[in-house]
């Protein structure tokens, strides 16, 4: 049966996943006045996309460890380890910048190895598993760094999350390139969503409204032009976006057209059932701890990079930032439920959150009672919408 | 003759769609054992919810008159005050404390400062022990000692509670003969110093042994109270009580079907407790199915049906497996899930909510939830297959949905069973276990049910029900099991069976002679 949702069926249909873009909305509207238009301005915008990177990198994996029903206390001492790693070669050994990558992401895949193999085949809860590897790279780290910070890396390294995509087509005071890039993506989009609504009126399934469905396509169209509007009257198209974009990309596909990403909701949501349909559980549950340290390599990568060298102390609470991200974005603490989109987009009112808060100059101390008080609505919100659809 | 302790007048019950209880009886006499007999889902719980306040007053209809009083428990607590203590089948003890301190658990006799005396409260656990004939050390933890002495710390905790009105769920179900003996004796005792018993159980010798009078329940009524001292009370006549109803009209009849090869076969199987190794599950069953044919497994509770069923599917249960399995005559291995889907097992769950179905997720994504693989290109799962599939599915099975996107939570017993009959033939087996597979469901929709397993059968496949609902096995199978204790007692043809016949197997215990049984080689080839 085809049928056409109103706007209130499509947002209270799922309050879970529209409730985050409303939030998201509404937080960028309040700093933005709060700050007198200074968080949207093109310096501040690309400065956010550049220091939270690594949180969305890390919460992107995150959000699978915790769909999966498990949690990843470690990847903080993952990220420090596998950028102390890259730093040791390459500033100690005269390694080139792509030994470093290579190793940090290595390291990464280690770390997750050795955290699945305990997770998967042992069965040590992740909770204790990752709460040990907190620890143990943590003190690994000290080990290769001697205890001291190691700096600079080489420029090459540094560019991947500092450097920018610019000037190829060039432009009168903004950078042509950007805005060509933002304008193939944003019709890849268009693209994409018509064909989805097509497949989706072939299968008879309930779609919204026409006049909806195109308000929705140039709405986001506008947003994201506008915001390459702004990218491009700075300094042009951060190489950290791009690595984001193909991240988010690729794990949106892993998550819900894979049939791993399909195990890994069917053991969250259900394990003896999982089980009993021939989920390879143990398997699943290595691939989504290998994936959490490849993922804590990468961000190793950018954090070293952008920092421009390791130190001992690097990446400290980068864990609670991705779990507070995972749940902001509407995952559930019982496993089975989560999007890659939510989790960047609660990383991302993380982000808007504690920048705005720089910028009107409030104190570090109320900035944590404000990101807590947040994270702790966000998870009450998840828990009062199940009773309510429990109740029906 | 001592009067009545406890009158139930008139009980009824209803869960949503489900009328669990109508107007039940049961009168005990001060001071006598009363076994409470029927089959599973019979309601018999149920009842001794109500009665202990489980189902608090005001959610039932009708009276209670303990003690010559009206009783409105609105809990647990409430009866416990009142001396009446239940003692459920599994066994409610927390293994890590010590004997003492699970006999005064929710108990505790306090001191001066409010704090517990533990020297006291040894010696009163020792005391209590000795009541019940149990000579073990009231600091041991309770997970040391096995199952029967467990059975017997629960009785202790009841006597300190000063229990008048003792309700024993199935005590003897996990014991062994020697331990059941011991119980049973002990219920004798209490019985000698005035402490009325209430005893559900399957064991039929057992409740003829000792009960004093029985009252049979069926359908969530109550069919007769029986005294037992009358010389005219066999267990026969219980078993009568127990299954007599009529079968008209409740089964689709079957299409014109013929039976084929031998498609499937279990020998020799074995299975031991995951938690106990030297307890024996299921005890060297067999059995086979053929091509087109639909064959009962009965058996009551805590007989190794389900045990029998997920063990063979992967191991899925127990330890120490032995036995062999066989498709089309070639020796297969079913030691993993993948393995057994491999070979075109299906395994339908017991308990759809809990290892059935992942509530959280839509039903397009729970039927394809064993079968990615056939929607599988490149490493992408199809969508849009995806969805044709379970379209197709939700036609042909009649689910009752808006939306093949609904959560599978959302749907009712019988819709979400179709969902996972559904799953299983996308699999594509052709060797279906059903696990009581309308437990739960209401009348309706346990007829379409009916009806998708004799459209199965009449498409080639095997397929095997596990039920203790009788009819529901004469009703659609070709050939029924009988399974008891872990055993296969009997393997009747569908014409020979009647439910008499198979409740005498399904009660027939160990060491006791072959009866019926005996015609089981016949039916096998």
């Amino acid at each position: 049966m085809t049928g056409i949702a109103n706007v209130r069926e499509l947002l209270t249909r799922n309050m879970r996943t529209s409730g985050i873009y409303i939030a998201f909305v509404a937080i960028i509207a309040l700093f933005a006045i709060l700050t007198d238009g200074t968080l949207l301005s093109p310096t501040n915008l690309t400065n956010v996309i550049l220091q939270y990177s690594y949180i969305l990198v890390l919460a992107t994996g995150m959000v699978i460890v915790i769909i999966g029903g498990h949690i990843d206390l470690s990847v903080g001492s993952v990220v420090a380890f596998s950028g102390a790693v890259a730093a040791v070669l390459m500033i100690k050994q005269g390694q080139p910048w792509w030994v470093g990558v290579l190793a940090a992401l290595l390291v990464g895949l280690v770390a997750g190895a050795w955290q699945g193999f305990w997770v998967a085949f042992v069965g040590i809860p992740a909770f204790i598993t990752t709460l040990a590897g907190m620890l143990l790279f943590r003190g690994l780290t000290y080990e290769v760094l001697d205890n001291i910070s190691l700096s600079p890396v080489p420029q090459s390294y540094a560019k991947i999350a500092t450097g920018f995509q610019n000037g190829l087509f060039g432009g009168n005071g903004y950078d042509v390139f950007t805005l060509v890039i933002f304008g193939i993506a944003v019709a890849g989009y268009v693209v994409q969503e018509i064909r989805k609504r097509r497949a989706a009126i072939a299968y008879k399934q309930t779609v919204g409204a026409t006049p909806l469905f195109i308000t929705k396509l140039v709405v986001v169209g506008a947003v994201v032009m506008w915001f390459a509007w702004q990218l491009a009257n700075y300094r042009g198209l951060p190489n950290v976006l791009i690595i984001l974009a193909v991240l988010v990309i690729v794990y949106t596909l892993v998550t819900t057209r894979t049939v791993f990403g399909r195990h890994v909701y069917a053991i969250g949501g259900n394990l003896t059932a999982a089980t009993l349909s021939g989920v390879k559980v143990k398997w699943v549950n290595f691939g989504i701890m290998l994936n959490m340290g490849l993922l804590a390599g990468v961000a190793g990568v950018l954090y070293s990079a952008r920092s421009n060298g390791a130190q001992p102390g690097a990446g400290n609470m980068f864990e609670l930032d991705a779990i507070a991200a995972s749940f902001i974005g509407g995952a559930a603490v019982t496993g089975g439920v989560g999007r890659v989109t939510g989790a960047i987009v609660g990383g991302l009112i993380m982000a808007v959150m504690s920048n705005g808060m720089q910028l009107m100059g409030v104190d570090q101390s109320i900035q944590q009672v404000v990101k807590g008080l947040v994270l702790l609505l966000a998870v009450a919100f998840d828990v009062w919408n199940k009773r309510r659809a429990g109740a029906r | 003759m001592a009067g009545n302790i406890l009158e139930m007048r008139s009980i009824s019950k209803e869960f949503p769609g489900v009328k669990a209880l109508s107007d039940v009886e049961l009168h005990v006499r001060e001071g006598e054992i009363h076994a409470i007999c029927g089959e599973n889902g019979a309601g018999k719980s149920t009842l001794m919810k109500v009665l202990s306040g489980v189902y608090p007053h005001g959610t039932y209809t009708g009276d209670i008159i303990y003690d010559g009083e009206e009783a409105r428990f609105g809990s647990i607590n409430d009866s416990e005050d009142a001396g009446i203590v239940i003692i459920h089948q599994e066994l409610a003890l927390v293994p890590h404390l010590t004997v003492a301190e699970n006999i005064f658990l929710g108990n505790e006799t306090k001191g001066r400062l409010g704090l517990i005396d533990w020297n006291a409260a040894n010696h009163r656990a020792a005391d209590l022990m000795a009541q019940v004939g149990l000579h073990e050390n009231p600091v041991t933890p309770v997970g040391q000692l096995g199952v029967g002495k467990q059975q017997l710390i629960e009785i202790a905790k009841a006597l300190s509670k000063d229990v008048r009105l003792l309700i024993l769920d199935e005590p003897t179900a996990a014991l062994n003969d020697s331990d059941s003996e011991h119980l049973l004796q002990l219920l004798r005792d209490l019985k000698e110093r005035g402490i009325t018993s209430i005893m559900i159980s399957h064991k039929l010798g057992e409740i003829e042994d000792i009960a004093d009078t029985t009252t049979i329940i069926r359908d969530g009524q109550t069919i007769e109270t029986i005294d037992m001292s009358e010389p005219e009370s066999t267990q026969d006549r219980i078993i009568r009580g127990m299954v007599g109803r009529d079968l008209e009209h409740r089964y689709p009849a079957r299409i014109d079907h013929s039976i084929g090869e031998e498609l499937f076969r279990v020998e020799n199987w074995t299975v031991h407790h995951p938690t106990q190794p030297d307890r024996v599950v299921v005890d060297g069953a067999s059995f086979n199915v053929r091509a087109g044919e639909v064959v009962g497994i009965a058996g009551l509770m805590g007989a190794g049906r389900t045990e029998l069923a997920m063990s063979i599917f992967g191991g899925t249960y127990g330890r120490d497996i032995s036995g062999e399995v066989y498709k089309n005559g070639e020796r297969i291995r079913t030691k993993t899930v993948s393995e057994a889907i491999s070979h075109g097992i299906a395994y339908a769950t017991e308990d759809r909510k809990k290892y059935g179905l992942n509530l959280i997720e839509d039903i397009r994504r729970n039927i394809s939830a064993a079968a990615l693989g056939k929607l599988t290109k490149a490493g992408f799962v199809n969508g849009n297959e995806e969805l044709a599939v379970a379209e197709e599915y939700r036609a042909s099975m009649n689910i009752k949905t808006p939306s093949v996107l609904q959560l599978a939570g959302n749907l009712s017993g019988g819709n979400q069973q179709k969902v996972v009959l559904s799953k299983w033939m996308y699999t594509d087996a052709d060797v279906l276990i059903l696990d009581e597979p309308t437990r739960g469901i209401d009348v309706g929709a346990k007829y379409e049910i009916y009806t998708i397993i004799n459209k199965l059968a009449a498409q080639g496949k095997a397929v095997v029900i596990i039920s203790s609902e009788l009819p529901e096995l004469l009703g659609t199978c070709d050939r029924i099991y009988t399974l008891a204790f872990g055993r296969m007692t009997g393997c009747l043809d569908v014409a020979d069976a009647t439910p008499e016949s198979l409740m005498t197997l399904m009660t027939q215990e160990r060491n006791a002679p072959a009866t019926a049984g005996s015609d089981a080689e016949e039916t096998h080839s």
